[in-house]
């Protein structure tokens, strides 16, 4: 009994260090958004800076005078700002702590996927890549993402974050429900 | 601010950001599917925390005059519509913008198809930039609202009233998943 109850405190407190409480992660989030504010004057947020690094992308596809012609591109050219440093360090951050924690791996296929959709890569590879164009262009169209928005816009109480955070939920359960449904 | 520092200081906030997300679990795809399928409280647990801790500090460093708003523009046919395929965009992928970064740096390949296809989404944004703005982003513009300026409840309130509700959500999700651990 006293090894078993051993074995549990040292795998919790192994765990404990691994996956840290949500509701730690979160508050070290609201304070990262403390100094955001105060000393950068730049609420956390990813996919503007993501589709200013996109046009770097665009120039193969559409030409380089496309690009500059382009008038969201005008309002929001490429230049190595506070946003795509940021945008750089979040791999970084993540890497560091997998590697720490020893929770680095390889997936092609997430479990959940695999439960109700099979191991097919391909599969998950083609849903992965429809879903990125379909999130990326819903986030630019709202004027944020889960961060910008939901988290930077949630927390001044501002009208766009709180119907946008409102809205995706609830389309996301829908769609959830409809995607995961037993057959 | 140096020129060294203003690459240093975003990059290592980003560093922060990424670090806490893997540790909070929220780069795994299948804890954020399983968000949508009610099975896993974390995104929700990460997120409540952030914007109310990040949304108290942030309303005394405003009050306080060592930082202002950075409010996104209310454009609600947008932001709805935006937030609609950001829920589905979000569902399929598996991941938001920000948390896919973090993954693929954790090993999650399927994670940087996704990212291509990010890419792909911000191009076709910025194409039809110029149709969204004459026909939708235009519609229905409150500017940059606050929800304490919408309804004339002060700010101390509605984060109370958030405090309040979030804690009583989140004993019951924490006494439900107890409850399942235990049978």
């Amino acid at each position: 009994m006293t090894m078993m109850t051993d074995v549990i405190v040292r795998d919790t407190k192994k765990s404990g260090w691994i996956n840290w409480s949500p509701y730690l992660v979160g508050a070290g989030i609201g304070v990262l958004s403390w100094v955001a504010f105060a000393a950068f004057g730049d609420p956390l947020g990813v996919t503007t800076a993501y589709s200013r690094v996109a046009s770097l992308f665009a120039i193969p596809v559409m030409g380089t005078d496309a690009v500059a012609a382009n008038s969201y591109w005008k309002s929001m050219p490429l230049k190595w700002d506070y946003g795509v440093w940021f945008l750089v360090g979040i791999p970084l951050g993540a890497f560091l702590s997998a590697i720490l924690s020893g929770t680095w791996r390889l997936e092609l296929v997430p479990e959940v996927w695999k439960e109700r959709f099979g191991p097919s890569v391909l599969k998950r590879f083609i849903a992965a890549f429809l879903g990125g164009i379909v999130i990326m262009y819903g986030a630019r169209l709202a004027g944020g993402c889960t961060s910008g928005h939901g988290i930077s816009g949630g927390l001044q109480l501002a009208v766009s974050s709180w119907l946008f955070l409102v809205v995706m939920f609830a389309t996301g359960l829908l769609v959830s429900r409809i995607m995961f449904r037993k057959s | 601010m140096t020129a060294l520092a203003s690459v240093l200081g975003p990059l290592l906030m980003g560093t922060v950001f990424g670090f806490l997300l893997q540790r909070g679990k929220v780069t795994s795809c299948n804890v954020i599917e399983n968000q949508f399928r009610l099975r896993d409280f974390t995104v929700l647990k990460v997120m409540g925390t952030a914007i109310v801790v990040g949304g108290v500090g942030v309303l005394l460093l405003v009050d306080t005059g060592n930082t202002k708003y950075y409010v996104k523009d209310a454009n609600m046919l947008a932001v709805a519509l935006g937030a609609a395929l950001f829920g589905i965009g979000m569902v399929v992928y598996g991941y938001c913008p920000g948390t896919a970064l973090g993954a693929i740096a954790t090993g999650s390949v399927h994670a940087a198809v996704g990212a291509l296809g990010m890419i792909a989404g911000a191009i076709l944004y910025a194409l039809s930039f110029d149709w969204l703005k004459a026909h939708i982003l235009n519609v229905w513009a409150l500017g940059k609202l606050r929800l304490p300026d919408l309804t004339g409840v002060p700010d101390a309130v509605w984060f109370a009233a958030l405090a309040i509700l979030a804690g009583a959500f989140f004993l019951w999700v924490e006494s439900t998943e107890a409850k399942q651990r235990r049978n």
